[in-house]
């Protein structure tokens, strides 16, 4: 009795733990997208900061985008934006000596308030920005609602400036770009470089050689990603700088090769198992019929090892997605729009790498990063799916 | 003359010798079977005709194999040419994950035909010979690996004849066969006999007396005799091989 | 002719194929040529039994060393125990079906996720949820979490190795499930399933983006004394030598130290692993 109890529960441990991974690949989606969420349901305003006008201005709301053109000074009349045809007064707490006098403020500021409060109600056209703790008791202006972040401007938008005042400026779309094209590099520098290297080692190289690559390489695949960007820093970094005589090295295209040669022992190490799983009775038919080992490498061995190296391809470029420390050292993380490979990005990890330590838990910008993750976590997803049910149809 | 002919081979693998001073000469158009028990090294022997061997590390060759007065292992012989001169079936059918038609015209394409109409009557043509035409004919589309095993082995066949080779070697063609597929497969050894000279490498004795004009009985590396397949089965001279062949041991 | 071109276009491919075969391997070796020419007069006894001075530029390691090693122990307690039972119960227990490859498609999908995402998860989950704060059992968790996958699937790998004839002999003679995983297939798979663990220490001393929020300090003479505090750790304390630290040239030296003493992990658990594949393995055929 004792023994089947005991049994029943040895059999419970083992079966709670095969699902430790499912549950925190749930907890993991849980808990990005309800932190992530938060990015389109915050205020885009500063926080602790508000935004008035006079009672007489017939606007409720401002959206985040004409709160930043009306501060940058592209926006000028209210007509602009659906009020009437006045005029912009833009005022802000820093403006405060220039309309009172130390004395009317006060010594200690006492009256701040008072005055933040009689200059909006004597300006009918006044735009205020200034801190919540000096809303007046009796406020007579009106507080302007600042609408949040709509995903199109997220995913659209062309200007990262997550502490931007007074509206934060949050859009994805240099990251993206980014991002894509660091990986889309290293995987176009990676792929043939890694594949001829596979196919050598696997078909033509002599057997010894091998043997002491194959461990070499393993070797190179288990070196921390920081290694490798410390390299980058130091040799990769002041070539790219010296070749195409840059102001900076540290550009999307320095990144690419360090995530490239990062890449290459991961590449080379499935492909190379691809390759070898040819039977070869596969080979030997091919050579048989007077083919060259040329000719059957390319007709015979690469077919068929097709789906294999397809495999480490797409994994590869998974990796290089959400490679964070390498990247991260040697791109030079500018957020403005990439056009070239020689100038400075930012990546959709390296940003999160980077701003996460400063921000605020539970702010707009600590969501905003959390909303960063969710895609990244999304495109692996999606990648890694893929290759999981074209392996499945194949072993079918 | 005869057209394979080996002189005093000795082979080796690394330190182990697997072939001792085989002297062996096979005639034109005719069947050749190789017999003996399992390691005697009949295979190695049939893989030296093509060169096959040539593909694992460490082995060695005295002596000489010549085919039609050359010695394959001669200076500045193009092992490639040999091998299409040469064909090959391998004991597990081992088509390519290709199409039916792109497996015969595999050998084809490598050795530079070009032309789309002589691909197509080639390919029709070793269809034909290798009895597997009229099972096909309707899906040359489809993947090879789709066929039963005895139609995937008559298709390698197919495959090695469309390069038109003299020689056709055969290591154990038929051994993961079921019997019906066995034996069209010797029906079509019998009708290629006219046209092209066949040594077939088997583990079953019936199938050499059935298939063979001449049978070479292998033991531990030696050559113990060769003969015509009727006295080796009836008369051998030698007491190893009779004991073989009654099944005495093996 | 035909033949002649044949020979050409190999030899034209073969000659393309070695040349940048040695491009590669040339680039590979220079990483490690660089990691140790230059790391090499950095490592001392001082260096890797002190505390860092001057700004980081002077003195040691040891207190990322033994930041590294408090987030080895940590990480692979949790993460061995689970990663090895789960891949017992996925291997022996579940028949082919959807349940298991749902779970298998989980694990997989888990081993895809990048580590700055287990960074923010960690940062969540441990550190904001759970209010460990930084601290060595936030990260410890959060690298458990990111190897667990590696520890199933080279547990697995070594359970369908064991040849199934051990399962029948062993049930036929009347052994219970349990009983035949314990004393007949565990023993025979654990060289492979401690190789695996071997492997993922290397792993796990590398990581730094998923202890940069969740564990990781910039600078912290002092060794810790519980598991809720913070440590240093061997990768966070390169990237910040390499690029924020108070003077990053006169701190190359230490930096260079710090990347071989990385790369010295991987090739001593790489070394390890190989060497007791290969002896159980030898053991194993005679």
């Amino acid at each position: 009795m004792v023994k089947k109890v005991l049994n029943f529960l040895q059999v419970g441990v083992l079966a709670t733990s095969s699902y430790v991974t499912s549950i925190v690949v749930l907890l993991i989606i849980i808990f990005l997208f309800n932190e992530g969420a938060g990015v389109f349901t915050k205020s885009l305003l500063e926080e602790g900061f508000v935004i008035a006008v006079n009672k007489s201005n017939k606007l409720n709301a401002i959206s985040p985008k004409d709160i930043k053109n009306i501060f940058d000074q592209k926006i000028t009349n209210w007509k602009q934006i659906g009020g009437d045809d006045n005029a912009i007064t833009l005022f802000s707490i820093d403006e405060l000596p220039n309309f009172y006098t130390e004395e009317e403020i006060g010594s200690d500021f006492e009256y701040m308030d008072t005055c933040i409060n009689n200059y909006i109600a004597n300006h009918p056209n006044v735009l205020a920005y200034f801190p919540e703790r000096n809303v007046a008791k009796n406020f007579q202006g009106k507080m302007i609602k600042v609408g949040t972040l709509g995903v199109f401007e997220f995913v659209k938008g062309k200007e990262w400036l997550p502490t931007a005042r007074p509206v934060a400026q949050l859009g994805i779309l240099p990251l993206l770009l980014g991002t894509l094209m660091v990986s889309l590099g290293a995987i176009l520098l990676a792929l043939p470089f890694g594949l001829v290297t596979a196919i050598y080692m696997a078909e033509i190289a002599h057997p010894v050689a091998r043997k002491v690559l194959r461990p070499i390489i393993e070797l190179l695949a288990g070196i921390p990603s920081v290694v490798y960007g410390f390299f980058g820093l130091i040799i990769v970094v002041p070539i790219v700088q010296k070749v195409f005589s840059l102001d900076v090295g540290e550009t999307a295209l320095a990144g690419s090769i360090v995530l490239a040669i990062m890449a290459l022992p991961t590449i080379i190490s499935i492909a190379e198992d691809a390759i070898r799983n040819v039977p070869n009775n596969m080979r030997e038919a091919s050579l048989a019929l007077g083919a060259t080992q040329w000719q059957t490498i390319r007709s015979v061995v690469i077919p068929y090892s097709k789906s294999g190296i397809m495999t480490g391809a797409i994994l590869g470029i998974g990796r290089a997605i959400g490679e964070t420390m390498a990247v991260l050292m040697v791109t030079g993380n500018a957020s403005n729009m990439p056009t070239t490979f020689l100038q400075p990005v930012r990546t959709i990890p390296a940003t999160i790498a980077a701003e996460l330590g400063e921000t605020a838990n539970g702010g707009l910008h600590y969501s905003a990063l959390f909303a960063l993750g969710c895609i990244l976590f999304l495109a692996t997803m999606a990648l890694n799916l893929y290759v999981q049910l074209a392996l499945k149809k194949r072993n079918r | 003359m005869a057209q394979i002919e080996t002189k005093n081979v000795d082979f080796y693998y690394g330190a182990v010798q697997a072939l001792r001073n085989i002297n062996l000469p096979i005639e034109h158009n005719t069947v050749t079977a190789f017999i003996g028990p399992s390691g005697c090294g009949k295979s190695t022997l049939l893989r030296l005709f093509n060169r096959m061997n040539d593909l694992i590390d460490g082995c060695r060759l005295d002596g000489s194999v010549e085919i039609n007065g050359q010695n394959i292992y001669g200076k500045g012989v193009n092992v490639e040419e040999l091998r299409k001169q040469v064909g090959m079936v391998f004991q597990k059918p081992n088509p390519f994950p290709k199409s039916i038609f792109e497996n015969v015209a595999y050998g084809l394409r490598v050795n530079g035909v070009k032309s789309k109409s002589e691909i197509e009557d080639r390919v029709e043509a070793s269809l034909i010979r290798s009895a597997l035409w009229t099972e096909v004919k309707d899906k040359l589309n489809r993947s090879a690996l789709q066929l039963s095993g005895g139609q995937q082995q008559r298709l390698c066949i197919a495959r090695a004849l469309a390069v038109e080779p003299s020689i056709l070697l055969m290591d154990e063609p038929a051994s993961a066969l079921d019997p019906i597929s066995t034996s069209k497969i010797e029906e079509l050894i019998f009708e290629l006999k006219k046209n092209f000279t066949i040594v077939i490498v088997t583990h079953s004795m019936q199938q050499a007396g059935r298939v063979s004009d001449k049978t070479a009985f292998f033991y531990m590396g030696e050559m113990v005799e060769y003969d015509s397949t009727t006295n080796i089965f009836t008369n051998p001279k030698q007491e190893r091989t009779l004991n073989y062949v009654t099944g005495r041991f093996g | 002719m035909m033949i002649g071109n044949k020979k050409l276009t190999q030899s034209i491919f073969f000659w393309l194929f070695r040349i940048m075969s040695t491009v590669v391997v040339l680039v590979l070796l220079t990483i490690l040529y660089f990691v140790f020419s230059r790391g090499i007069s950095t490592i001392s006894w001082d260096f890797l039994t002190k505390a860092p001075e001057d700004g980081m530029v002077k003195g040691g390691i040891f207190p990322a060393i033994i930041g590294t090693l408090y987030l080895i122990g940590g990480s692979l307690l949790f993460a061995f125990p689970i990663g090895v039972f789960s891949a017992i119960y996925m291997h022996e227990y579940i028949k082919k079906g959807k349940i298991k490859s749902f779970l298998q498609l989980m694990t997989n999908n888990l081993a895809g996720v990048p580590s700055i995402v287990f960074g923010l998860f960690g940062m969540a989950l441990f550190v904001n949820k759970l209010k460990f704060g930084d601290s060595i059992i936030a990260g410890s968790l959060t690298l458990g979490l990111l190897v667990l996958p590696v520890i199933i699937r080279t547990t697995e790998e070594a359970l369908k190795a064991v040849d199934d004839n051990y399962r029948m002999a062993s049930y036929a003679m009347g052994a219970s499930k349990l009983y035949t995983i314990k004393k007949i297939i565990l023993p025979i798979a654990l060289p492979d399933i401690i190789t695996g663990l071997i492997l993922s220490i290397g792993r796990v001393s590398g990581e730094t983006a998923p202890i940069l929020f969740t564990v990781a300090a910039y600078f912290l003479p002092k060794l810790p004394h519980s598991i809720y505090d913070q440590v240093m750790a061997l990768p966070y304390h390169l990237y910040v030598l390499a690029t924020s630290g108070t003077n990053i040239e006169e701190a190359r030296p230490v930096a260079f130290g710090t990347a071989l003493v990385l790369v010295m992990i991987v090739l001593v658990t790489n070394l390890i692993a190989n060497g007791v594949r290969a002896y159980y393995h030898s053991k194993y055929k005679k």
